[in-house]
């Protein structure tokens, strides 16, 4: 930016006056030729000038001024323009229904492309026109304010005794009796609202440790169901080593034998991993090969960390990876972690065949699924159980 | 030509009945004269106003279509690949304004843009609030109201983002779940509240929604006035430089000029917010699909404000130890509410924490040049270290994918750059300050390089050093003035008697945090007095360092 403030050009179209030079000398300090002005105000000189402040009235020169004026006019005018260009695109993109066939897409981003940037031109031209206006056709200076000393000590002891003086006359001073009182009747009203919340929610957290795996009312175990088809699985055909799909609970039968429906909320618990790994690849303890089946294993897929879907499966490895922070878990030994800030290893489901070969759990996880909360308390194995006992899991 | 000097009728009238009812015009016209010191970075500040203008302008129009219902409902809009899927309705009228509303994708992507601009201009104008010292007296509570809303941004943007009910704000809300559960006593009770039950429910949407745009706008915009309204009542600092004093206030009057400026950056702000919403895609979340428990996308990443949070999460190791058999989720709870629990604190503190170590009471009304107060600049630096560190953490996926480094490995580095980073920065920092002010105390006491190089008769050349010019003396000098008044270490009375406050613990604590807050003090005055030439042969000739350290107590006194 030039500021060009030379006082002596501040003539022009406002008529030359040596109004200004004269006024010179109340600057404080002597600003450079070139340099912004510097001048110290009163009101009375205020009056006096035609300028909005006082000692100050540095104009550029008539001609900067001219130019200015005119880039200026050309960028409103731009932004003009681009302001009806907003409304031909308004009405010229057509989007969703009115877009031609199978392309909403495309459409969308046409529209957002003609309405944005005719916008933004629109907005940016009086931007930039506004600037040339400050820049080139305003004069430039500064002013000087002073600032206000902070209150004496004086005028503070005056308020201590004013605000002391009205305490007394109210009496709260001298009548404990009353003040009391009245914090008495303030604390219920201040826990009023804590208790109205009261019933953002159930407080049953006993549900936090079940999910839908637990048998139906029928004490059938629930088949393994893979998620988006709904389909069974039978032992049998799930046999090449490395697969892993992702299996969700066989629902309750609905209503008026309707088919049943798995809410989200109880998808969110209970999706589940199922791993076909060689059975000889497994490194459990004996006690836990009871959760497996011929090499298939079956993980919460909600990471205990933070409850994302662990879904990552490298299959070389047989690891399970959460991709929101990583946490890795070990596959082959019953999850444990092996990186990554997971608390615990993924809870194991235990599986078995029903008659007619497809893959059941044969009872809810024994363990709370997802992240720790304060109530879980220590896991299965930690428990010191070796074999499921059917009732617990439930 | 000659201009008008009376205003047009219709306003004068206008003004008239107003001063006749609330007695103003005097009041106006002081406020109109308002002084606001002129300097590029003060300029942040104003960003993160317009951004937030911006946020409620587009917000208000989003909240025509969208739905922040859970109700499971099947897709019928335009979107073809998405038709007949089962999706939340909060998910089909997002995808309703996104393809169906006129320039409904715009104002969506604004509105994220301008959010995302606004925590980050609030970034930007922290620090350069931190670095320049304007935190303090009298500016303490404006500093607390400004990391206030700095917190709730970051809570608005989060909450923001949360609502569409698409895969990825699903996962976001997921983790929210997580972390309520990871604290100890009432942690499973307070998700319970939070969600009227289980993850997901169908309560969450509808309630974060309520939050976000009742509540946290509405007290945001009253801090946010009250922000400015402090602003206006204090007045802004200013560099230093002539003619400004710690008593008077140098820049452009309100009315005309600064108005205009500030309304020209107002449409700058507004302009390239709406530049990038058409050309720069955000957020796309038709391509995420609806929310499923039991899906996610690789390579979630969460809003820039929330990726410090993502990567602490990331770094910290498994620790979960049962207490009294109860698990206590610790890589759980450090990342997600200590660390940045830490962080605020100690922001919010520091204004107190500062003025506690100097001693200062006084007012300020300059900015500091950052060099000028290098244990306060050092530190800063120090803390965007560690925020900076945890930010590429929250990638460290993406990271380990696009330059191929292992990604267990990527976690070990960062793991081991949030230890060293920070002290590294910490004493490069001080340094870097310690150093520029040298070079400031050289500039003054013996000129600028001037480039004009001179040969002399004895053949030997030189480099012409000339005096700083008059406004750059002044701004070098302001170092002097910026210093703690009272530095506690050496409270000794006339007698040699230790202020017996500075025996205490606390006095002790105090004094060996001031000493820290000031030591490696470049003195300018030592020129001052003594500029004979033997002196600055000794500071010249740096090698002789005894040299120096015994003529310095001598040159004082």
């Amino acid at each position: 930016m030039t500021d060009t403030n030379d006082t002596n050009a501040g003539g022009g179209a406002e008529g030359p006056d040596d109004g200004p030079a004269r006024r010179r000398r109340r600057v404080i300090g002597t600003p450079p030729a070139t340099g912004p002005a510097l001048a110290a105000e009163d009101p009375r000189e205020a009056a006096e000038a035609g300028a909005a402040y006082p000692g100050m009235f540095h104009a550029r020169p008539e001609k900067e001024q001219r130019s200015g004026e005119r880039w200026a006019s050309v960028a409103f005018l731009v932004a003009m323009v681009a302001g009806i260009g907003f409304f031909v695109a308004y009405f010229a993109f057509r989007i969703g229904e009115h877009a031609p066939e199978g392309s909403a897409t495309l459409a969308a981003r046409y529209s957002n492309f003609g309405l944005g940037l005719s916008l933004a031109i629109a907005l940016l031209a009086i931007a930039v026109g506004m600037t040339i206006w400050v820049r080139k056709v305003m004069p430039h200076y500064e002013v000087v304010d002073e600032r206000h000393d902070p209150p004496s000590g004086g005028e503070r002891r005056e308020f201590g005794d004013y605000f002391m003086k009205g305490a007394n006359e109210s009496g709260i001073v001298k009548r404990p009796m009353l003040r009391r009182t009245l914090l008495l009747a303030m604390v219920p009203l201040g826990l009023a609202p804590i208790v109205l919340l009261r019933d953002l929610g159930p407080n049953n957290i006993e549900v936090l440790r079940h999910t839908a795996w637990a048998p139906g009312p029928d004490g059938r175990p629930r088949r393994l169901l893979i998620e988006g088809t709904n389909q069974p699985i039978l032992a049998a055909e799930f046999d090449s080593p490395g697969s892993i799909i992702t299996v969700l609970p066989e629902p309750d039968p609905g209503e008026d034998g309707h088919e049943g429906h798995l809410s989200l909320t109880e998808q969110a618990k209970a999706v589940t991993l199922l791993i076909k790994m060689r059975p000889e690849e497994l490194a459990l303890p004996p006690e836990r090969l009871d959760f497996t089946i011929d090499g298939i294993i079956a993980y919460s897929k909600v990471c205990t960390h933070v409850g994302c879907a662990a879904a990552l499966y490298e299959q070389t490895t047989h690891r399970i990876l959460c991709p929101c922070h990583q946490s890795t878990f070990d596959a082959r030994n019953g999850g444990e972690v092996i990186f990554g800030p997971a608390g615990r290893a993924l809870p194991m489901l235990p599986l078995a065949v029903d008659s007619e070969g497809y893959l059941v759990a044969v009872s809810d996880y024994p363990d709370a699924v997802g992240p720790s909360f304060w109530e879980r308390g220590p896991n299965f194995w930690e428990r010191g159980n070796e074999h499921l006992d059917p009732e617990e899991g439930s | 030509m000659s201009q008008p000097t009376t205003p047009p009728k219709a306003l004068g009238a206008l003004g008239t009945y107003l001063d006749e009812r609330f007695h103003g015009s005097s009041m106006l016209r002081t406020n109109m004269r308002k002084v606001f010191p002129n300097h590029w970075s003060f300029m942040l500040g104003e960003v993160a106003l317009y951004s937030f203008i911006i946020v409620l302008l587009t917000g208000v129009f989003l909240t025509l279509w969208f739905r922040p219902s859970m109700l499971e409902v099947e897709y019928t809009g335009s979107y073809a690949p998405l038709q007949g899927v089962m999706m939340s309705e909060a998910y089909a009228s997002a995808l309703h304004i996104s393809f169906d509303v006129r320039g409904g994708l715009l104002v969506r992507q604004i509105h994220h843009w301008a959010a995302l601009i606004f925590v980050a201009a609030i970034l930007m104008h922290m620090m350069r609030v931190f670095f320049t010292g304007a935190f303090r007296k009298p500016r303490e509570l404006n500093w607390l109201i400004g990391a206030t809303l700095l917190i709730l941004a970051m809570v608005e943007g989060l909450l923001g983002y949360s609502l569409p009910d698409d895969l990825l704000s699903g996962v976001g809300i997921r983790l929210m779940q997580g972390v309520a559960l990871a604290v100890p006593v009432i942690g499973s009770y307070a998700q319970m509240f939070l969600f009227d039950g289980e993850f997901p429910g169908e309560a969450i949407i509808p309630r974060l929604f309520t939050v976000h745009v009742l509540l946290l706008p509405g007290i945001m915009l009253a801090l946010v006035g009250a922000h400015v309204l402090i602003v206006w009542i204090q007045k802004h600092t200013q560099y230093p430089g002539r003619g400004r004093t710690e008593s008077n206030v140098v820049g452009t009057p309100m009315y005309p000029a600064f108005a205009v400026k500030a309304g020209a950056f107002f449409f700058f702000v507004f302009g390239f917010t709406a530049l990038m919403a058409s050309v720069f895609q955000i957020n796309p979340i038709w391509l995420f699909g609806p929310y499923t428990p039991t899906s996610i996308s690789a390579g979630s990443q969460p809003d820039f404000y929330i990726g410090f949070m993502e990567g602490s999460l990331r770094l910290f190791p498994q620790w979960e130890p049962l207490i009294f058999g109860h698990p206590l989720s610790l890589s759980t709870l450090i990342p997600a509410l200590v660390i940045p629990g830490i962080l605020f604190t100690a922001l919010m503190l520091w204004p107190f924490l500062e003025a506690w170590i100097t001693g200062d009471k006084r007012q300020h009304h300059t900015a500091d040049r950052p060099r000028n107060a290098p244990t306060r600049t050092a530190l800063g630096v120090t803390g965007i270290t560690f925020y900076g560190v945890l930010l590429l953490a929250g990638a460290n996926d993406l990271i380990s994918e696009i330059f191929y480094i292992d990604l267990y490995l990527t976690t070990w580095i960062f793991r081991v750059s949030l230890i060293v980073g920070p002290i590294i920065a910490f004493i490069v920092t001080r340094r870097v300050c310690l150093g520029l002010q040298r070079r400031d105390r050289d500039e003054l006491h013996h000129g600028y390089e001037s480039g004009i190089v001179k040969q002399l008769p004895s053949g030997e050349f030189i480099e012409v050093h000339q005096p700083v010019g008059a406004d750059a003396a002044v701004e070098l000098r302001s170092k002097v003035a910026s210093e703690p008044l009272e530095i506690r270490t050496g409270a000794v009375d006339e007698n040699g008697v230790p202020d017996p406050r500075t025996r205490s613990p606390l006095g002790k604590l105090r004094g060996a945090a001031s000493r820290w807050f000031t030591r490696d003090k470049v003195d300018f005055d030592e020129h001052d007095g003594g500029h004979g030439d033997g002196h600055a042969a000794v500071e010249e000739g740096a090698g002789s360092g005894r040299a120096a350290v015994s003529s310095g107590p001598s040159d004082k006194h």
